[in-house]
């Protein structure tokens, strides 16, 4: 803190910090760090909201309960007698069934419990990739689509956005307060409204690509498809906060000098030329900022989902802090909970500070 | 601001505010949807989506759906929920953290850095994360209140308030703004014989105007419209605020007219204070961004 040289000339008052600092001091220690410690204690242990049996240490068995995969390759069953593959009745040939496997066989002792995720095809053999909680690691991924996709887009489009507002035109301050509006609105409430766009008989985006087609574009079941339902939330949040972004690019916008531009124009610099070596350059620490930033809300997303598809339709659109909730709340798993808590958290801790190395000044 | 070419056709103007005009619509849309449907009944309200009447308050315009709203859940008592655990910790956290944040920055004592580093590290902890363990201790926390001495927060209005005061995104605002101020003030007032909490409340205060404005309504907006934990800790029907109250309306059946009314009166005075107050609500979001 900066603050330390010019307070050394002031008088030194313990008492007085301590007091005063104390309220602020003892509500961020209860609320904030002691339940963040709690989540790393509790994520080693079976611990249930209400229970009648006492805690017990179990050691990293939630997190290899939830994080366990494996990958399994599965080779054509082949007759011990003539030696040839076994085909089925439509001349392919047969695989081993995953609940041999899976299943108390003490061969396989990696597997036990697991269910598969995912397989393909490699040459003749079959790869199986299981999971020993498949909701979880759907959930997992989901939100690494959800983060990856958005993270990009709401940023490029607010940056637009900010230019655009960045304008000198009369006016363009109606613009911005009706840019940054969904910002003010709670996401349940967004989220409720985008259900009527998004509706698969009579939805309004249905009704608009119909319109803009003439006829021709059939309906779709926006939330209800397995294929876009993960889409829609995508759209529908960038929607929601992309204003926020927008704000904040403009106010890095406003801390480039103007005379660059000034110079820019009197050496007859294109519009593009001025947005890639004066605007851009000038806008590093704030492309760092907001791309922490959203990436730190993408990963909590849970009320969207809450609100319009509570997961489904089949599962894809679970999410990391939804399964939390799902757990810790609804089941009152507290243990199960606090685990997707912590793996969240390291998550997210890793990467910012990913993101904080790879953006950083480079002298 | 800079970025004004410096020649620019009428056509080119036009075009400009043609695009402006396109994304505010787009901005636009679902609330204007929203509003107009809060006067339809449901019928017309589900058959209008269908054509560019589901944006014109058109047909059978009432206020039927308000009053149907009202009849259906305690709306009121929703509303004056939020509105209590809204106001009550944006006043105490403007009190609590501009006063931390004032012995951080204007006195010298033993522990401040740590605890000064502490709360900025907070800063990176998803509220998510630890929604789950915080459950867990609000169910066994003591209190004391008309009841007497009671274990466990769950249903009440201060495990609602409490958890929220001290956050570390508004100490770092405070502290911010206190770095600038000139130290010569307090200098002269504690010369002349003023207490610590003296020079705090009636020399820095007075002269935090723009930076309680940002403070109050970054807390206001996460808070009024605060989901995943209300939704946790209110099962009882008499502490829940708006955004929970809502699952009144999902159940057995729905009615979209009344679904509409209810998002509008839990929406429109948060667009109206907006609207009012823009300037200062795009500041405070803007002096978030500063921080990196």
């Amino acid at each position: 803190m900066d603050a330390k040289n010019s307070t050394s000339k002031l008088s030194t008052s313990t008492w007085a910090g301590w007091l005063m600092a104390a309220p602020a001091f003892v509500l961020i220690s209860l609320f904030v760090v002691i339940p963040f410690f709690f989540a790393f204690g509790l994520s080693f242990t079976n611990q249930r909201l209400i229970s009648p049996n006492p805690t017990e240490y179990v050691g990293m068995s939630n997190f290899k309960q939830l994080l366990g995969v494996g990958v399994l390759t599965l080779e054509p069953v082949v007759d011990a007698a003539t030696k040839t593959p076994v085909l089925d009745a439509e001349g392919k040939p047969t695989y081993p069934t995953l609940r041999s496997i899976t299943r108390n066989n003490p061969k396989f002792p990696q597997y036990a419990g697991m269910r598969d995720l995912f397989s393909f095809f490699w040459g003749e053999n079959q790869i199986v990739v299981l999971a020993q909680d498949t909701l979880f690691i759907k959930a997992l991924f989901n939100t690494f689509i959800f983060v990856i996709l958005v993270a990009p887009i709401q940023g490029a489009l607010a940056l637009c956005l900010a230019l655009m507002i960045n304008q000198k035109l009369p006016g363009i301050n109606i613009f911005r307060t009706i840019y940054f509006m969904p910002v003010v609105v709670s996401i349940v409430v967004v989220a409720l409204l985008w259900r009527f766009i998004y509706d698969g008989n009579n939805g309004l985006l249905n009704t608009l690509l119909g319109f803009l087609s003439f006829g021709l574009f059939e309906p779709v079941d926006w939330l209800g498809q397995p294929s876009t339902a993960l889409g829609s939330i995508i759209a529908m949040s960038i929607w929601q906060a992309v204003g926020f972004h927008m704000v904040i690019w403009l106010s890095g916008l406003q801390t480039i000098p103007a005379t660059l531009y000034e110079a820019a124009d009197i050496e007859g610099a294109s519009s593009w030329q001025k947005f890639s070596y004066i605007t851009w350059p000038g806008l590093r620490n704030t492309a760092v900022l907001v791309l922490i930033v959203i990436t730190m809300q993408a990963f909590s997303l849970f009320a969207q989902v809450d609100v319009m598809t509570s997961g489904g339709p089949v599962d894809s659109t679970q999410t990391v802090v939804y399964q939390a909730v799902q757990r810790g709340y609804v089941k009152q798993d507290i243990a199960g909970g606090s685990t997707i808590s912590v793996i969240l958290f390291l998550i997210v801790l890793s990467i910012s500070l990913i993101q904080r190395y790879l953006t950083r000044e480079k002298n | 601001m800079s970025q004004a070419p410096t020649e620019r056709t009428p056509s080119g103007t036009f075009w400009r505010y043609a695009l402006l005009t396109v994304v505010a619509l787009i901005f636009c849309f679902p609330l204007v949807f929203m509003l107009v449907s809060s006067l339809k009944p449901d019928l017309q309200l589900l058959t209008d989506t269908g054509s560019i009447r589901a944006f014109l308050p058109v047909g059978d315009i009432s206020l039927d759906n308000y009053a149907a709203a009202f009849k259906r859940a305690p709306v009121a008592l929703f509303i004056f929920n939020s509105v209590l655990v809204t106001s009550v910790t944006v006043l105490l956290s403007l009190f609590v953290c501009s006063m931390g944040a004032f012995a951080f920055v204007f006195l010298n004592w033993t522990g401040r850095n740590v605890i000064f580093a502490m709360i900025v590290a907070t800063l990176i902890v998803p509220f998510e994360t630890i929604a789950i363990p915080m459950l867990l201790i609000v169910n066994n926390l003591p209190w004391i209140g008309t009841d007497g001495f009671t274990v466990g927060w769950l249903n009440s209005y201060h495990v609602q308030i409490v958890p929220f005061i001290a956050d570390g995104l508004t100490i770092f605002l405070f502290v911010q703004y206190f770095k600038d101020l000139p130290r010569e003030l307090i200098e002269a007032a504690r010369i002349e014989g003023a207490s610590w909490f003296q020079v705090y409340y009636k020399v820095i205060m007075p002269l935090s105007g723009p930076v309680l404005a940002t403070a109050a309504i970054l807390k206001f907006l996460a808070m009024y419209n605060q989901y995943l934990w209300p939704l946790m800790v209110t099962q009882a029907e008499q502490y829940r605020p708006v955004m929970v109250g809502l699952q009144y309306f999902f159940q057995l059946n729905r009615a979209w007219g009344e679904i509409m009314a209810y998002l509008s009166m839990i929406t429109v005075p948060v667009l109206i204070f907006y609207l009012l107050l823009q300037r200062a609500f795009i500041a405070s979001i803007a002096s978030t961004g500063v921080k990196g």
